[in-house]
């Protein structure tokens, strides 16, 4: 659909990641690790089997001191919506078994634990590496279990997971509006976990698609960018910084070319 | 004491020094075995794959091993359908060889899947966008062919074939067997190239992702071209390995030479497509992307994937086995025909390897970067297992079943040995076969 002729039914939930607010505090990743259910190991060490959905990159420029400058960056799932918009994502077209799928009426690519059996392919599709393989089974401290999210299954081993945009809410606002005779929800009445739990509200969500949600806005400053788009990928994350080594840093660039990462109109 | 059971007209060892071989080889298996049961009882931790090498030592193996046993499609297809007569003297081999290569890679395909008793949900809820739907459709179907192909040898063992409703079965499925093989030949087109596509559709991972013609990428072609270009050298080379440890010839140097030269000029079509793609690859496709050929090939750990690979695989695993087997002199030099058996197989392995391993390992996140693997020795000792099966299988079939029908031929028995009765015999046969231009197997059949 084309941007200003906003149809209320098709939503097109995105993030804009305000990187020059980001601290890298990680109030964002603990947030969303309890309200995801994400277990993990007694040895977490290395981080190549751990679980994230939602990660905190430290970037720095390079330079040495005292130019050096550093920048953390959050990296949810992107919930690429594919060349051409047509959900065709890195990752929902080459899934075997259709365990992961894009949803034209949300933008959100999600992932059915129960259908998935684990073939990995579409970690191997993701240049994100937002996809996590649950290489045990999940097992809680004594009495942590109680502290569990009721509304979010836990993930057996052997099957892929990632961020939903904890799609869960989406579904309790969806049930909280009809119950009210509505059949819309509000901006604020869908937002996941880590955009309430950042101090610095460096995050803002929303449906893209619609003017009156601040992310609309925030997707057209002219600091935004987006990871890897010469993929054709198509994220729905947006990243906001004014510094012009971090804009590049989004995208790989041959020697010589024109590096496009001046503050841009959308 | 199991000489009812061996071909007529063939020498084997004893059944001690036979049963000590399948021991030995046994052993290996079951290591195999016990790491594969770990795996399913404990689950993939026991490997070293992870979260950025997804995919690892067991897809390689598994594309590998289908690219190895393509010499049973092209073969086949070569003899059936295009109707190469020498090759019949090698088909049955070509086939127990690819019979092997697939159940095994459908073994492995079981042990890598996080849940394998939801193996069957690829069936149930097919991607029809996903390769790997494809891929286990036609290798499922296929697998289903070698086994209808291998079925007619097994009754051709000396008492099954005494049974007349298996004799009659045999004999029948040999003369529709040119269905099958072209049955074979058209699922093998679509899942080598499946393979081939695994890692050509991945637009996002810049060193695998290829252009290509409506929903193929050219790894589509390039991976069924490679694999009817490499199986058969593949044959040659499970061929000549068999006749050293048994020491004698078992199929004439006319077939294997005819079969060499095929392979030969398949090879250096397929090679010469292979550098035109890496070079539209290097200069068109991944520039767009943002990458160049260095950042593929430079500054990874211990040079583990540096231009060496690429060199390689393109040079020394398919430029010179290309030229070698091209060359009548080449062909007809055992040596250099060794070579380049040899070669070819690296090189189309060494294809498989990059395509899947070197495609997860380069960074695309320029915050990130290359990721390291090796092997745990459960992922090592369930790649061996379908070595030390093959073995065993190849062992069994070589021992009890006519494979080779030039054998006798080639392996004439003293003639003291023959009692009177088996030398008559034996001049009827060879009598029927020149008369009818058979081997003993289809004579029999």
């Amino acid at each position: 659909m084309k941007e200003g002729q906003h149809d209320q039914h098709i939503k097109k939930y995105g993030m804009v990641i305000d990187l020059d607010k980001c601290t890298g505090c990680g109030a964002c990743m603990v947030a969303c690790m309890q309200e995801n259910n994400i277990p993990f190991q007694k040895d977490e060490t290395d981080k190549m089997l751990s679980i994230t959905w939602l990660r905190v990159f430290k970037l720095d420029n390079g330079k040495p001191y005292p130019d050096t400058d550093i920048c953390y960056l959050p990296r949810p799932c992107m919930h690429c919506s594919g060349i051409g918009e047509h959900g065709h994502s890195p990752c929902v077209s080459v899934c075997p078994a259709t365990a992961t799928d894009y949803s034209m009426e949300t933008g959100i690519v999600s992932q059915i634990y129960t259908r998935c059996f684990g073939c990995r392919y579409c970690m191997a599709a993701c240049p994100y590496h937002v996809r996590h393989f649950n290489w045990w089974d999940p097992v809680w401290p004594s009495g942590m279990e109680r502290s569990l999210n009721p509304n979010v299954s836990v993930r057996m081993r052997g099957v892929v997971e990632k961020c939903n945009f904890c799609f869960q809410r989406y579904q309790i606002a969806k049930e909280k509006a009809f119950t009210e005779g509505r059949t819309e929800i509000e901006e604020h009445e869908y937002q996941p976990a880590c955009v309430e739990a950042c101090p610095a509200n460096a995050i803002t969500f929303g449906d893209l698609l619609n003017p009156k949600h601040k992310v609309y806005k925030l997707k057209q400053d002219p600091r935004a960018f987006r990871l890897l788009e010469k993929l054709h990928t198509n994220p729905k994350v947006y990243y906001l910084s004014s510094r012009e080594w971090v804009r590049e840093a989004g995208d790989n660039y041959i020697e010589n070319e024109k590096v496009d990462v001046e503050p841009k109109k959308h | 004491m199991d000489s009812e059971l061996i071909p007529e007209g063939v020498q084997r060892c004893s059944l001690g020094k036979f049963l000590l071989w399948i021991g030995v080889v046994s052993v290996v298996l079951l290591w195999g075995v016990y790491g594969m049961i770990l795996c399913w009882a404990k689950g993939l931790n026991q490997t070293n794959m992870n979260n950025a090498f997804g995919f690892a030592l067991w897809i390689w193996a598994d594309l590998a091993v289908i690219a190895l046993g393509g010499g049973a499609f092209f073969t086949g297809f070569l003899r059936y359908i295009v109707g190469k007569k020498e090759l019949k003297n090698i088909i049955n081999y070509a086939v127990l060889i690819g019979f092997i290569c697939y159940s095994s890679a459908l073994l492995i395909l079981a042990i890598d899947i996080g849940q394998p008793l939801r193996g069957w949900f690829i069936f149930w809820h097919a991607n029809v966008h996903s390769m790997l739907t494809e891929v286990a459709f036609c290798l499922s179907c296929y697998f289903g062919v070698l086994t209808i192909e291998y079925l007619p040898l097994i009754l051709e063992n000396r008492q099954i074939d005494k049974i007349p409703f298996f004799h009659n079965l045999s004999h029948n499925m040999h003369e529709v067997m040119a269905v099958f093989a072209a049955t074979g030949a058209f699922l093998s087109f679509f899942h080598q190239g499946s393979l081939g596509g695994v890692a050509g559709v991945l637009y996002g991972r810049p060193f695998g992702f290829r252009e290509g013609v409506l929903i193929w990428p050219w790894t589509f072609f390039l991976f069924t071209w490679s694999a009817a270009a490499c199986g058969p050298c593949f044959t040659i080379l499970i061929t000549k390995i068999t006749e050293k440890v048994v020491g004698k010839k078992l199929v004439k140097d006319n077939v294997v030479e005819l079969l060499a030269k095929i392979s030969g000029w398949m090879l250096l079509t397929y090679i010469t497509a292979k550098i035109i793609d890496t070079l539209y690859w290097a200069y068109v496709t991944a520039p767009k992307m943002g990458f160049t050929l260095d950042q593929f090939y430079t500054n990874n750990p211990g040079s583990a994937y540096g231009y060496w690979i690429l060199i390689m695989e393109v040079i020394v695993g398919g430029v010179i086995p290309a030229l070698i087997l091209v060359t009548r002199k080449g062909r007809q030099t055992p040596l250099l025909l060794w070579i380049a058996v040899i070669l070819a197989c690296v090189g189309v392995s060494l294809n498989r390897w990059v395509m899947v391993l070197q495609v997860l390992a380069v960074p695309v996140l320029t915050f990130e970067n290359w990721f390291t693997y090796f092997p745990s020795w459960q992922e090592i000792a369930t790649t061996i297992l379908p070595v030390a099966y093959g073995t065993i299988l190849i062992s069994l079939s070589y021992r009890y079943l006519p494979i080779f029908p030039q054998e006798s031929e080639l392996n004439p028995p003293p003639e003291e040995l023959l009692s009177e009765a088996e030398t008559v015999q034996k001049e009827a046969i060879e009598q029927d076969m020149a008369s009818q231009d058979l081997t003993p197997a289809e004579s029999a059949g």
